[in-house]
């Protein structure tokens, strides 16, 4: 059995599960974020009284932190009133961050557990060799009613990435040029298992970003086995006792994809796909792209290694006049972090505007919403019409270097020159 | 529950997510009569007021793909819809969907036969999609047990509120 098959069998009670069967499994935390006050309507809709378990459940307040609007003011008090009321063991206000970088910090995020949010980008936790999954707010009200959801067991895809990555080839780019290849609907139903030895070498931060991007193919969960990187991060955090799967040797996978990593380039998602990939230097060598904004932030390119190379390429530079950067780190550890190391200084320095750890702009709620025609490079995860506010707008996804690098020429431009 | 549906459609294409069935912007609504004047703004701002009652969305690969925001099939049942027939769904909204009891059906290359405004049946007892206009015959996929034991019940809220014993 595969990692993923052992992680569904002990959590739904039996020796073994097959690709397509439908099991009802435990579901070791679940996690509300505060785009849905429809869970707690649909929990009490059903019958529910007290949540299953108040240690396993949990709501992170990221996508209006702080609120920009009434309405969603209206929504968080009613959420932390359900919160107090089931007197939560976790509960992570509007000082905390994105649900994604947030809950792996405390803790709550540990190999061999399945972990599910009401947000796509779920499949994040794969880093950590657990089986994360994105569910509506009404599958969400079952899990809190009952501590566990059917799974369908899907196929599971191998994703082999080779050798080690070139100057400013990111983890970001890596994803981009997977996508590109398997687009936007090649995963559906089904995971992805990134193996090889560019994931058996990289770092915690990196891991995420490639599993965060899963979804973008449709997949229902990402998986990586964790390195030592993983155990140090975890063993360090987490909150209860935990156990990792391994693959069983000559596991037969749906499907297998080889990239020889040290091969890629700094890549693009183009205007309106994330599956609409292109090099970068293809793209600049038909025509110069001007930019509006600048943009790094979100669970998939908000970290501090994020801001980190951000800051080395902007560092007692500026950015030029009628363009501007937004920075906003995915959690306030990240935040405080990059205040300590220096970063955030040079970023303000540069002519960067910080906004509060959470999903900000990139979902288009707030800080940092683009007017119609405006252009702008990005480090998060989706492109699509109106995504970042006008569906007139335009939205090139990067890595975090390549927005620095971008927003500095203020026109779209190779990183390798600054770095 | 209903096995056959006849209804006006609408014609959208490949990868319409979530974004653009329910914009980000309108996220912390609540009501579904609103949520549902809101649905696919991001297509096109007219669809909503304009929708078919009873109607049926024909589109193409990967339908509901993006965020996992239950408003989208909030916002396509509220605004009339009682089906979506596509070449292919992302995961969450299928889901989603089904729990509410709107009918996502998978229909291969539907999109390409029909125009928006004409009528189609669906049934799902022989998994055909017929188009009224044409009388072209469609093969659709039937649903699995598990969609047809939640469909059956109403969705996923009278199923749980009977296994809690709440009616």
């Amino acid at each position: 059995m595969h990692a993923l098959e052992k992680i569904l069998a002990k959590n739904s009670g039996r020796k073994s599960v097959r690709t397509g069967e439908i099991v009802t499994a435990k579901v070791d935390f679940a996690e509300i974020n505060d785009l849905y006050l429809q869970t707690v309507y649909s929990f009490y809709e059903m019958g529910g009284e007290k949540v299953w378990d108040r240690e396993r459940c949990a709501f992170v307040f990221d996508h209006y932190a702080p609120c920009p609007d009434v309405k969603s003011a209206s929504n968080h008090k009613e959420m932390r009133e359900f919160a107090k009321k089931n007197n939560l063991r976790f509960h992570f206000d509007t000082n905390c961050g994105v649900c994604h970088q947030v809950m792996p910090e405390a803790g709550v995020i540990y190999p061999g557990m399945i972990i599910v949010a009401t947000d796509s980008h779920t499949t994040t936790h794969g880093a950590f060799g657990a089986m994360g999954t994105g569910c509506g707010a009404t599958d969400m009200a079952t899990i809190m009613m009952t501590g566990e959801l059917w799974f369908r067991v899907p196929e599971i895809i191998e994703v082999q990435l080779e050798g080690e990555a070139p100057k400013g080839v990111f983890p970001k780019d890596v994803i981009l040029a997977v996508l590109g290849k398997i687009r936007a609907d090649g995963a559906v139903y089904k995971a992805i298992d990134f193996t090889g030895s560019y994931v058996e070498n990289l770092n915690v931060a990196g891991r995420m970003v490639i599993c965060n991007m899963a979804v973008e193919m449709g997949a229902k969960t990402a998986y990586m086995q964790p390195n030592q990187d993983v155990l140090d991060y975890v063993s360090k955090r987490a909150v209860w006792p935990f156990e990792v799967q391994y693959t069983d040797p000559g596991y037969q996978y749906a499907e297998s994809y080889v990239f020889d990593v040290s091969k890629l380039e700094p890549e693009l998602a183009c205007p309106h796909s994330v599956e609409n990939v292109h090099t970068l230097q293809s793209v600049i060598a038909e025509k110069d792209i001007y930019l509006d904004q600048g943009y790094i932030g979100s669970c998939t390119g908000g970290r501090e290694e994020d801001i980190a190379v951000a800051a080395k390429i902007l560092k007692g530079k500026h950015i030029p006049v009628y363009t501007r950067l937004i920075i906003v780190p995915a959690s306030q550890e990240v935040m405080k972090a990059c205040i300590s190391k220096g970063y955030i200084q040079d970023l303000m320095d540069a002519g960067a505007t910080i906004a509060a750890p959470g999903c900000a702009a990139c979902l288009g709620v707030h800080e940092g919403i683009l007017a119609p025609g405006e252009v702008c490079i990005t480090s998060t995860n989706r492109n699509f019409p109106g995504r970042m506010g006008s569906k007139e707008a335009s939205l090139y996804l990067a890595s975090p270097a390549t927005v620095a690098a971008s927003i500095l020429n203020g026109k779209i431009t190779d990183p390798r020159q600054y770095l | 529950m209903e096995t056959r549906i006849t209804g006006k459609i609408i014609v959208v294409g490949d990868n319409i997510d979530t974004d653009q069935i329910y914009p980000g912007a309108y996220l912390a609504l609540t009501d579904p009569k609103e949520i549902g004047s809101h649905c696919l703004e991001g297509v096109d701002k007219e669809i909503a007021s304009t929708f078919p009652q009873g109607g049926i969305i024909a589109a193409g690969r990967n339908f509901g793909c993006g965020s996992s925001r239950e408003h989208a099939p909030i916002a396509l049942l509220a605004m009339g819809a009682k089906a979506v027939l596509a070449d292919s769904f992302a995961r969450i909204f299928y889901r989603n969907a089904i729990n509410l009891g709107l009918l996502p059906i998978v229909c291969p290359g539907i999109a390409k036969h029909v125009e928006t405004g004409m009528t189609l049946t669906l049934d799902l007892d022989s998994g055909t999609v017929t188009i009224k206009e044409t009388g072209e015959v469609l093969p659709c996929d039937q649903l699995g047990d598990q969609q047809k034991m939640i469909l059956e019940a109403g969705g996923i809220k009278p199923l749980m509120r009977k296994r809690f014993g709440k009616e």
